[in-house]
């Protein structure tokens, strides 16, 4: 497998960083309730969903974090460091049924991550670039929206 | 006004909590994701890599040797936290939000304490009635006593 590096000079301000579907399933969040130990019943049950006034189960919000770092791991491959990251959740997002043990009951993509290089400097002799981050999902409404600071290897300097 | 049930809890920390950053635990977390990075997945791969083994994502921190709750993760501080909030009146409970600071990174075998603080507490009038913000600090360390990540996580009740 072939190394990818994101060198600082050549990320511009205004750039786009490259999307990253997902597809929200009820068994994507039992998965992500196993993995990361959240079992609030809000993420799977239904009377209690709407007991908590979400309606029903939603998509739980560190998941759809974990989907915006995946985003920016893929992208900034494995020279650059995560710095800082931070995303809010603003928006209930729903997850698809299974219709068999392997395939979602409709055939869409739920949701997007997105973002956007909002800026790039120097400080103290690391190179950085700073990014507006999100999760789109298919109503087109921004439900987690972010930032995220990324230092970057410069081109010579292995 | 926040009672002062509420309120005593800021600045307050918990116990140290043990977590250990087992190799199918990270990858239980990658599964959950839909993340399919190499160094994760590919021992021989991450041996190679400049981290010499398989990487946590970041914001994967391992899982406790032991816990009392059906939220593993979950400080007793922030228990009481919400146990506080739902004795004066606010039940429902979501995720606002998450930041990070990220310093350093966290490998397989890797063994870190974590200690979670009550940053904050505060509420805020909004048309829908009172929401009750609390922002949880927790820092973690690793066996070398090397700070790896801060994460500040916002809960709301309302």
């Amino acid at each position: 497998m072939k190394k990818k590096i994101l060198y600082w000079e050549d990320v511009e301000v205004g750039a786009e960083i490259p999307s990253l579907p997902k597809t929200a399933t009820s068994q994507m969040l039992v998965k992500w309730a196993a993995a990361s130990g959240d079992f609030n019943p809000l993420h799977y049950e239904s009377t209690f969903a709407e007991n908590q006034g979400v309606g029903k189960p939603i998509v739980h919000g560190q998941l759809k974090r974990a989907w915006l770092v995946q985003m920016l791991t893929d992208w900034i491959g494995e020279e650059a460091f995560l710095k800082k990251f931070s995303c809010q959740f603003r928006a209930m997002d729903y997850p698809i049924m299974m219709k068999s043990l392997t395939e979602p009951a409709e055939e869409r993509t739920t949701h997007f991550c997105k973002g956007k290089v909002t800026n790039k400097g120097v400080e103290n002799e690391a190179h950085f670039i700073e990014c507006d981050i999100w999760v789109e999902n298919d109503k087109g409404e921004k439900s987690t929206p972010g930032k995220a600071t990324v230092i970057l290897k410069i081109k010579g300097d292995e | 006004m926040l009672s002062e049930e509420i309120t005593r809890l800021i600045g307050k920390s918990g116990e140290p909590m043990i977590l250990e950053v087992e190799r199918g635990a990270i990858r239980k977390f990658a599964d959950a994701v839909g993340d399919r990075n190499p160094l994760i997945w590919d021992d021989e791969y991450a041996r190679n890599s400049r981290y010499g083994s398989v990487v946590a994502p970041p914001g994967f921190f391992g899982w406790p040797v032991k816990w009392d709750s059906p939220m593993p993760f979950f400080s007793p501080i922030r228990e009481e936290l919400i146990t506080a909030s739902i004795k004066a009146g606010f039940s429902r409970i979501v995720d606002g939000g998450i930041e990070y600071e990220f310093f350093h990174p966290v490998r397989v075998g890797d063994t870190l304490v974590a200690v979670a603080k009550i940053a904050d507490i505060y509420a805020r009038e909004t048309k829908g009635g009172t929401l009750v913000f609390s922002v949880t600090e927790t820092s973690y360390t690793n066996q070398h006593g090397v700070l790896v990540a801060v994460a500040s996580q916002t809960l709301i009740n309302r």
